[in-house]
């Protein structure tokens, strides 16, 4: 029942108070906390690290101490955050769901003070509720790193994508060159060309550095915190976004813009249900699985989401013979991608798990070394702390 | 009782139609006397000894009445007593209140509903039961109704477990109705809620939580209003009375309104919380924010101000739901719903609806007293005439303070409105002829 709305006087109503979050400057909870400046940093840093002496790598964080707070099964998000705290030198814990005090009911929060007081400095969760992150950093104050809570976001999935994708992307033609890079210890050379030469800083990215760049994501939108974090990052950096999925996957609301707080929508981001001709427009495609853990009840019909979703070798060389092919992972074969794409010329996957260290890197070191005090600590001064 | 008199007020009882400066004289729980300042007979010519406050510069009004408190007794006293609530609501203004069902083990018998009642709970306000509609508000086997009215209770709702099934609704109204009492409905059809914590929305896109539609309400406040309607063209002797609790949607509030132009018996509630915030006081999850209706879109939120102010909106209700501190300070899926809210409802009601958007005071408090009083019959409350309850609410008007949840009378602190600036300090609320709250000013 539609109601009339008359012209009327608009009304002074009770603000939307200010976020207090990160409560800690070495916190990444949200993509949207970081400018395009921090993103730059992060990426200049995560290229120096990958090519430092690891002898010499390992003593920045140094005894350092990080806990890892799994609530979600997880293998290539748990074990990249472990093996980068570890290049750096870090003491890591695993404290997961199924062999803790957590399976006995203790909270969140209790679990985040007792990590707290037994000396863990920094806390990477992973969490299968939306936000849990904003409560564990309030709870304990401590420099929070969000590797994928419920649908909401896994902001270090956004940078390596974002690594990946410019390691592709050649600025000067604008576009992306699909296939391996010409060095693997460096992924960083199609874009930037010799990087003895060009030290990438914070100038490395900007509101244009992906201007002409067109990425679909497709699949299963509504469920995906990688879709959202990405959708709050690569539009800031002038890529266009075309979002790909059936309306139950992908409700309209996914392209609103926002009036207050980061920008999920806006400008950059556009719906188009036609897998093909999103395809066609495009330099990169990010396929993502359905979650059926978070269907709860939603039916599908899987033979037709394959017919109008599945990313097939047939599809890709009629559509997009260039385009870089991006998956997060876990990837179930035969359902949203074929094996033989996957596994194909124009797959980024495997790289993306190697950016995912390097970014990593970066993030846990930000989290120890920027201090509410010296907020800028990361970008001058690499030395361990005494 | 001692005798007291309220001397140099000013009188607002938009009941009666007085707007002036009287005073009042208050006996054995019932307003005795009211006259002109200074004129008081029974006090000039007192012998015995009589109690006197000096209400010069206040409002002196009708006890504020909420059709809308969970109180938590029996079985979560942690959370809440009927004491403890009962003397927030003092606090507030509020000198009788409703409570709802949904207690442990859920209020569905004369029993409960007259230990609700009991002095050993150590009310300091008047407590009304609502009984539950229907057998542990389960939505399948209807209570005895008239005996439920007969052990004190107002009202009937499964409120938190919406009457779902079309034949129970229409028969808890039918049964209602022959019993003279009105079926307050939550209206959510939660067929269409599952798993969620907030509007479904842009926000709750954004934030990557399940959304409530505005649907899951409107569709089932239609649908008992297709009931209401039906049952009186099957039942012309029966009035049924439909109350929508703490509506939220324009959608809702727009079949309220086509439903009265009908004739139908239909009316409804809005908290505070609903005609001021909207789904992005959420903001990264804060669960002070999470109540059941959700906070809606800004559209939504302005058209129940526009509600109220039309004068579609009955009554102003608090649906304060008290948590202890530790249910909310976990994921937001997981905490619990609901915010308090009876120390605030006036503070804020003055603040935006008076001072902000120019709702005549007087308009105020019948949305807080008078309307609630005649919505569930409460006879000789909501107004102060001669010989009706000793009701009272004195307030500064003018006056603004800031209300710190640490210093709530209730014993739980989940609220959004921590720090808000509010406007009319109450003084004294007298509660049938008893003094129940005092400002320490
Ligand atoms: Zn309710």
């Amino acid at each position: 029942m539609p109601t009339a709305t008359p012209a009327r006087r608009t009304l002074h109503t009770p603000p939307v108070p200010a976020s207090p979050f990160p409560y800690h400057p070495g916190s990444l909870l949200s993509i949207a906390d970081l400018t395009v400046d921090d993103v730059g940093r992060l990426l200049a840093r995560a290229t120096e690290l990958e090519q430092m002496d690891p002898l010499q790598r390992d003593r920045i964080l140094l005894k350092r101490r990080i806990a890892l707070l799994f609530y979600e099964a997880s293998t290539r998000t748990r074990t990249s955050f472990e093996l980068a705290a570890k290049a750096l030198g870090a003491d890591t814990t695993l404290v997961s769901n199924l062999s803790s005090s957590i399976e006995k009911g203790e909270s969140l929060k209790d679990t985040g003070l007792t990590l707290r007081a037994l000396g863990a400095e920094a806390i990477v969760l992973r969490h299968n509720s939306s936000g849990a992150p904003w409560l564990l950093e309030a709870s304990t104050r401590l420099p929070v790193l969000n590797a994928g809570d419920g649908m909401h976001e896994h902001p270090t999935q956004a940078l390596l994508d974002l690594r990946t994708i410019l390691a592709h992307f050649d600025p000067a033609t604008r576009s992306v060159v699909a296939g391996p890079s010409s060095d693997p210890g460096c992924p960083r050379s199609l874009a930037f060309g010799d990087l003895g030469k060009h030290e990438p800083g914070a100038d490395a990215v900007n509101a244009t550095t992906l201007a002409g760049l067109t990425l679909t994501i497709a699949g299963d939108i509504l469920h995906s915190r990688v879709a959202r974090s990405n959708m709050l990052l690569l539009p800031r950096l002038g890529a266009r976004v075309l979002l790909c999925g059936p309306p139950p996957l992908l409700p309209e609301v996914a392209a609103t813009p926002q009036r207050h707080g980061p920008v999920a929508g806006g400008p950059g981001i556009e719906i188009l249900r036609d897998f093909d001709s999103a395809l066609a427009q495009s330099q990169a495609v990010m396929m993502l699985r359905i979650q059926a853990e978070r269907l709860a009840g939603l039916q599908l019909d899987l033979d037709e989401y394959k017919a109008a979703y599945q990313l097939t070798g047939q599809r890709l060389a009629a559509h997009a013979p260039r385009a870089l092919v991006l998956h997060p992972g876990p990837i179930i074969r035969g359902m949203e991608i074929t094996a033989g794409v996957a596994d194909g010329p124009q797959s980024a996957i495997l790289e993306q798990v190697t950016h995912g260290l390097a970014i990593r890197m970066a993030v846990m070191e930000r989290a120890l070394l920027q201090s509410a005090e010296n907020p800028d600590a990361n970008a001058q001064n690499t030395e361990p702390l005494p | 009782m001692t005798p007291l008199a309220l001397l140099n007020g000013h009188l607002l009882d938009p009941a009666a139609g007085v707007d002036a400066p009287k005073d009042l004289l208050l006996q054995d729980g019932r307003v005795a006397e009211i006259a002109s300042p200074g004129k008081l007979k029974h006090a000039n010519g007192a012998s015995a000894p009589i109690e006197t406050l000096d209400a010069s510069g206040l409002i002196v009004a009708p006890g504020l009445i909420d059709l809308h408190v969970h109180l938590r007794e029996p079985g979560q006293a942690y959370k809440e007593t009927i004491a403890t609530g009962t003397a927030a609501a003092a606090a507030g203004g509020f000198t009788a209140i409703c409570a709802m069902p949904n207690t442990t083990p859920v209020n569905d018998s004369p029993e409960i509903t007259r230990w609700m009642q009991s002095p050993d709970r150590g009310a300091r306000v008047r407590v009304f039961p609502i009984a539950a509609a229907t057998r542990a508000s389960k939505g399948e086997a209807l209570n005895d109704y008239a005996a439920l009215k007969a052990a004190g209770a107002v009202a009937v709702t499964d409120d938190g477990r919406p009457i779902l099934k079309d034949s129970i609704m229409r028969e808890s109204l039918a049964a209602a109705a022959r019993a003279g009492l009105a079926v307050i409905q939550h209206a959510e059809d939660t067929r269409l809620t599952q798993g969620a914590s907030m509007n479904l929305g842009p926000v709750s896109f954004r934030l990557g939580l399940r959304g409530m539609p505005p649907e899951a309400e409107s569709q089932l406040v239609d649908r008992d209003i297709r009931l209401v309607s039906e049952l009186r063209e099957t039942h012309p002797q029966l009035s049924p009375h439909l109350h929508v609790a703490h509506l939220s949607t324009s959608a809702a509030l727009a079949a309220v309104r086509q439903a009265r132009r009908n004739g139908l018996r239909v009316t409804c509630e809005v908290a505070p919380h609903h005609f001021l915030l909207t789904e992005e006081h959420v903001g990264l999850y804060n669960t002070h924010a999470k109540m059941n209706p959700p906070l809606r879109s800004e559209q939504d939120r302005d058209a129940l101000i526009e509600g109220i102010l039309s004068g579609v909106v009955d009554s102003i209700a608090t649906d304060h739901a008290p948590h202890a501190q530790h249910e909310k300070e976990v994921e937001f899926e997981l905490a619990p719903n609901g915010i308090t809210g009876l120390e605030t409802a006036l503070g804020l009601a003055l603040r935006w609806l008076h001072a902000e958007w120019k709702l005549p005071l007087g308009r105020v408090l019948s949305l807080l007293s008078a309307q609630p009083a005649a919505l569930l019959n409460l006879k000789g409350r909501g107004t102060l005439t001669l010989g009706s309850y000793a009701d009272v609410v004195v307030f500064d008007p003018k006056s603004e303070w800031t209300f710190h949840a640490s210093a709530s009378r209730s014993k739980a602190k989940n609220t959004p409105f921590d720090g808000w600036p509010m406007q009319g300090a109450v003084r004294w609320t007298i509660a049938e002829g008893r003094v129940a709250f005092a400002s320490n000013s």
